[in-house]
């Protein structure tokens, strides 16, 4: 059985209990704890079941490789899924839930999943889509779906509580793992005076070193690190994070860190998680190595760990994963797990040492202590189901003879170790594989690059392959002082620390044991764990013709875990490359790509949530809107009004109720949003000529001119009214989305193709608001303000005037988008509100009616008025929507000019705009097709024009649209079929709406009383 | 009298730091060509400051001028002296190919004062907030999470930021969430 050791524990308080609970069992540990370690000293071995075959699984690592240990944590708003219960630090109240299972951990009905192993091959998924359709949705689908997934997803309406944020720093070095090695390269680089940033992912410094054990500088491990991370602390230009994991690693040294601020204390104020964007000089790859598994049968029951990991457990936590615990390895490290248990008191009947000719000094310490050692053994299988009973032991070149079963209630394995190589490959870096070591480590002649074409990230200690304290500790130094010369610092002289540990012997390497193990053995030898891949599905992907890893890897499954083949990946590709009978480097290895364990959604979302989800633009006259009745529209990142609606009112009432008021007699509309753009200069004229299509620069001081702007492929991109305030000045108003974006078409052709003209442009949007104030008591209203003389005299249609209006300083464009008499007011933003509440004021005797946009809309489609964005769509020119009268023919060139002689920008067959008016009065759907006759060659019905805009005509007391049509123009009176809901492109029964083609001008379609033709765009 | 509301007037956060937005402030925009003595001449006299260098702010009593880019300044100056002053400007900027105009109204400003004030900054800005990389006296135009805006390093614990008056809420927001107690994360402060 697992248990809590008398004493020891380098990371535990034993002073400190702390209560917790698993499945809703009440557990204690102890601080320090991982909800791992305090598992296991309490006994409780089994935390899991598998993906696929629900198989009863135990912790099996002791860091971010775990692939078991997978649990739920918190419930509620906080219930997150799939968290490794070996990087959970408990805390008080913690609540954890294991997963895959049904109805309990003890007793699952998934596992017939194992007893149908047989059915359920390598490729099964892809295998299913080959029986009949029906099968799949009757049978596959229903069975996958309810397999599916590890843990839960949170409830749908769960809403996480916690805040999260974001931090950018800039360095010269950024350093990670906080190992040795890296403490090392942090010294290395910092004693050059660079800025050396350091990060390690775990709650403590040193990494494996105080466990394995040795001296640097003649210092236990732990005393030495605690002496480096001092010194570190101690240095300005040095930053130590711990619980900071680097994620990845992209272009240009740009490095994402993610740091666990609040996950072990969730009842602090702060964020729970800080996401590290970091622009480091150098970054150096510190990672350390991880140990991998070896493959033989029954290697998955609870109870069989990394050896690694049984020391940890051991060492760190105080914690035995079993009394008598039976080492199996192909190399000298494992021996470590023997010392370690043995001198914890604790039973190791036999270490199996898979090599002929045994292990090193390390071996000979082993026996020294009484350990029995047999040199050339493996396990044949491991006896037990829940929980481990003993192994059956064999010779490792055979097929798996018994030799003995050894009674045990746990296995430590290690079939050698692989460096992390992660952060190395993820921009780039590339691998070479290490026969010595049977691992593939950074290849230092290919690393990922910079800008400059220099390495841009240095491998350091156990994560480029040198695994000995000594060998580590030379290669971290020599990593950390590349760093800061990278970084433009000149290296301190320093000497590298002296280290002493045992010399080890070489490993073997042991991918199949034993290595003559027949189909039986090998159907229950796993490679990965959580996705149930087992070395018989890889020789089976092979045999059915898989040879690139890549895809075997999604064939099989292998590595596509949460936790990405951290344990399966190299003993997987070696499996695959023995049934191809290829050498390893040959098959290679997947991609590593970011980030290197899952980060949280919230990390990478930062501050963006609630209110600040997103900027929300604000008129001055929100919250005056806000206090009235607007339901908003979202207009790029500004909310309008869309109607205001009163007590009793649907919203489709209230657009009525205004455009009525407006049309009989005042309406008020905030146009604030509206791009304002100043040019000025000498070259401002001959400018605009060139960013609209009509005449700009004979427009006179002191009046207004609607233009149309296209892009250079002629496409009909904004619209608006150009105001000339003086000789060399105009004001350009665009639409609400274009005003920055035609800002920067502006300078955009300012400073890249006419650099030498004279112009100079200022986006003058937030300095005014605006206001129109539209319908026939317009001027009657302005008038009551007094100061200006507005008369149609003084101030004619498309004229402009400034001075002072009831006060307040303003400039009055006489401009209409309704087809009323309408004013448009600018004032200084900070006056805006008085402004508008001082017209509602003096405008209740004429019953003033704030309308929205849906209104504006309505009435301007009613004057047929386009509007960017729902007549134009990127894909259409002015001469399409009989804008001709707005195209200059005077003018040598204008941008979009030479693409609108282009051919198919002359045909006669582009569609053209209409006005459609249906015969029983209802309102078109919007975006209907007119129907033709035949079918297009992708067998859909013909059609010949599309409505670009429809609404309900209070006016006109029925429904009116506009839209594109084929020849439209040439075909007033003709009637036409439209698609209705429910059309169905393939089919033969055609819902339609028959609607008549007309003038699009569907109101006062000779200017009627206002004398108003044509004005400014919302 | 008249009412002058600028953007969130005499809002104020207290956390990691103090935030306020200030109340209405003079601002007239500048293009012109920095080489042209008549224009520097003119600019350095209205302000009563020196022209200043790239990225930098030159003050004087009630008057900054920033340099904005290459080809762009913005002075501040009281409110109530934008508009004659703007006039000002153009007239005497009138032989010049030069632009100045008013826009008081177009901003909002803040102040923010504390000790923590660039490890706050570096949570919402990309930009190198280090003491090398930003100075005081600099100004840096720059994004704050996802609007654009400037900060100008006033003194040690304290900075001027500004951004567009449509999106004032969502910088006072921004910038109260950043400074939230309990957020500290001690990476310059506390170095």
């Amino acid at each position: 059985m697992s248990r809590r050791l008398p004493e020891g524990g380098r990371f535990t308080d034993r002073s400190q209990r702390i209560g917790f609970t698993f499945n809703g069992r009440s557990f204690q540990g102890f601080a320090g704890d991982t909800l791992a370690s305090a598992l296991l000293g309490s006994n409780q071995v089994l935390m899991g079941r598998s993906f696929k075959y629900h198989r009863p699984r135990g912790v099996v690592a002791s860091g971010v490789e775990e692939p078991n240990a997978l649990v739920g944590l918190g419930s509620g708003d906080r219930f997150e899924p799939d968290q490794r219960a070996t990087t959970t630090e408990i805390f008080p109240g913690l609540e954890a839930t294991s997963q895959n299972h049904w109805p309990s951990l003890e007793r699952d009905v998934g596992a017939i999943n194992d007893k149908l192993a047989r059915f359920l091959p390598a490729g099964f998924y892809y295998k299913t889509f080959l029986a009949p359709v029906s099968f799949w949705k009757h049978v596959y689908e229903p069975f996958i779906r309810r397999s599916a997934g590890l843990g839960k997803a949170p409830d749908a309406e769960a809403r996480d509580p916690d805040t999260y944020e974001h931090f950018n720093v800039t360095t010269d070095v950024l350093v990670v793992g906080g190992g040795v090695a890296g403490l090392q390269a942090a010294k290395a680089a910092a004693d050059s005076g660079a800025q050396v940033l350091l990060m390690e992912q775990t709650a403590h410094w040193g990494g494996r070193a105080p466990v394995d054990g040795g001296t640097i500088e003649g210092l236990d491990p732990e005393a030495w690190v605690s002496r480096t991370v001092a010194a570190l602390e101690a240095m300005p230009n040095v930053r130590l994070r711990l619980r900071c994991m680097g994620a990845g690693i992209y272009d240009h040294g740009y490095a994402l860190g993610y740091e666990r601020v609040g996950d072990h204390r969730p009842e602090a104020d702060g964020p729970r998680h800080r996401l590290w964007r970091i622009r480091a000089g150098h970054i150096v790859s510190a990672t350390g190595a991880l140990e991998r598994p070896l493959s033989f049968a029954g290697n998955d029951l609870p109870g069989v760990m990394l050896a690694s990991a049984v020391r940890d457990y051991v060492v760190n936590w105080g914690v035995a994963p079993g009394d008598r615990t039976v080492v199996v390895t192909n190399n000298d490290d494992a021996y470590r797990t023997a010392i370690a248990l043995k001198k914890a008191g604790l039973k190791v009947p036999a270490v199996l040492d898979a090599r002929q000719h045994g292990g090193g000094a390390l071996m000979q310490e082993a026996r020294e202590l009484g350990i029995r050692v047999e040199q050339g053994w493996a396990v044949a299988k491991v006896k037990g189901g829940a929980s481990v009973t003993g192994v059956a032991a064999c010779l490792q070149i055979g097929s798996g003879v018994v030799m003995e079963e050894i009674a045990c209630d746990a296995v430590a394995m290690s079939g050698g170790w692989s460096p992390v190589v992660h952060l190395w490959s993820h921009c780039g870096g590339k691998l070479r594989w290490d026969a010595e070591g049977a691992f593939f480590r950074p290849d230092p002649a290919r690393p990922a690059t910079g800008a400059d074409g220099q390495p841009m990230i240095s491998a350091a200690g156990a994560a480029n392959g040198f695994g000995g304290l000594k060998d580590a500790l030379e290669d971290a130094d020599r990593a950390g002082k590349f760093a800061c010369q990278r970084a433009g610092f000149k290296p301190a002289e320093g000497g590298v620390p002296q280290a002493d540990l045992p010399a080890e012997a070489p490993l073997a390497p042991v991918w199949l044991m034993p290595a003559g193990a027949g189909p039986e053995l090998r159907m229950k030898a796993w490679l990965d764990y959580q996705n149930d891949v087992k070395v018989s599905d890889v020789q089976l992907a092979a045999r059915e013709g898989y040879q690139s890893v890549e895809h075997a890897k999604r064939y099989t499954t292998l590595g596509m875990a949460t936790d990405q083949g951290k344990l399966s990946n190299i003993n997987g590709l070696a499996i695959l490359s023995d049934a191809l009978d290829q050498p390893i480097p040959q098959t290679g290895t997947t991609t590593f790509r970011p980030p290197y364990t899952p980060i949280s959604f919230g990390a990478i979302s930062g501050e963006a949530k609630g209110s600040l989800f997103q900027p929300l633009r604000r008129t001055p006259m929100h919250a005056w809107h806000e206090g009235n009745g607007a339901s908003w529209e979202p207009v790029g990142h500004w909310r309008r009004p869309y109607t205001y609606t009163q007590p009793g009112e649907d919203k489709h009432q209230a657009v009525v109720r205004e455009i009525n008021a407006t049309r009989e007699s005042l309406g008020i509309l905030d146009a604030s949003t509206l791009g304002k753009i100043l040019v000025k200069g000498p070259d401002a004229g001959r400018f605009l000529d060139m960013l609209y299509t009509n005449m700009m620069s004979s427009l006179k001081v002191g009046r207004c001119r609607y233009g149309l702007m296209c892009n250079e492929n002629g496409f009909l991109i904004d619209d608006g009214v150009v105001v000339r305030l003086s000789e060399d000045s105009f004001l350009c108003h665009t639409t609400t989305g274009g005003a920055d974006s035609i800002h920067a078409h502006m300078e955009d052709w300012l400073q890249c193709e006419w650099w030498d003209w004279k112009v100079w442009t200022a986006n003058l949007t937030e300095q005014y608001a605006q206001i129109a104030v539209v319908g026939p008591n317009a001027r009657n209203l302005l008038e009551t303000l007094g100061g200006l003389d507005l008369s149609k005299e003084a101030l004619p249609f498309m004229g402009w005037t400034e001075g002072t209006l009831g006060g307040f300083p303003v400039r009055v464009y006489r401009i209409s988008f309704s087809g009323e008499l309408s004013f448009e007011i600018a004032v200084p933003a900070n006056r805006g509100r008085e402004l508008w509440d001082a017209l509602i004021d003096a405008g209740r005797d004429f019953g003033i009616t704030p309308y929205g946009t849906e209104a504006l809309h309505v009435m301007r489609a009613e004057k047929g008025f386009i509007m960017i964005g729902d007549e134009s769509d990127g894909s259409v020119i002015p001469q399409d929507l009989g804008l001709d009268w707005a195209i200059s023919k005077k003018k040598d060139d204008y941008l979009g000019k030479r693409a609108q002689q282009r051919s198919n920008m002359r045909s006669p067959e582009r569609w053209k705009l209409v006005g459609l008016e249906t015969l029983d009065g209802s309102v078109l759907p919007d975006g209907a097709y007119a129907l033709a006759e035949g079918q297009t060659a992708n067998h859909q019905h013909a059609t010949q024009g599309r409505v670009t805009s429809t609404y309900h005509s209070p006016t006109l007391g029925r429904g009116i649209a506009m839209g594109l049509v084929l020849h439209g123009p040439d075909r007033m009176g003709e009637v036409l079929e439209f698609t209705a809901e429910g059309f169905d492109p393939h089919g033969s029964d055609v819902a339609a709406v028959k609607a008549r083609i007309v003038t699009p001008v569907l109101f006062r379609p000779r200017g009627g009383k206002a004398e108003c033709l044509r004005s400014s765009p919302p | 009298m008249s009412e002058i509301i600028a953007p969130l007037n005499g809002a104020a956060f207290d956390g990691l730091l103090r935030v306020d937005a200030l109340g209405p402030q003079g601002q007239i925009t500048l293009r012109g060509d920095f080489a042209a003595p008549a224009f520097r001449d003119v600019v350095t006299e209205v302000a009563g400051t020196a022209f200043p260098e790239a990225r930098r702010v030159e003050a004087a009593g009630d008057r900054a001028l920033l340099w904005m880019s290459p080809d762009e300044l913005m002075l501040l100056l009281p409110y109530e002296a934008a508009t004659t002053t703007a006039a000002d400007l153009a007239q005497r900027l009138s032989g010049e190919h030069a632009l100045a105009v008013d826009v008081s109204d177009a901003r909002a400003h803040f102040r923010l004062r504390g000790a923590p004030l660039r490890d706050v900054l570096a949570k919402i800005t990309p930009a190198d907030v280090s003491p090398a990389a930003l100075p005081e006296g600099e100004l840096r135009r720059t994004r704050l999470a996802q609007i654009a805006a400037a900060v100008w390093l006033t003194g040690p614990q304290e900075a001027r930021l500004f951004c567009f008056r449509s999106v004032a809420q969502y910088a006072f927001d921004l910038l109260s969430t950043a400074a939230a107690p309990g957020s500290e994360v001690g990476y310059f402060d506390g170095r």
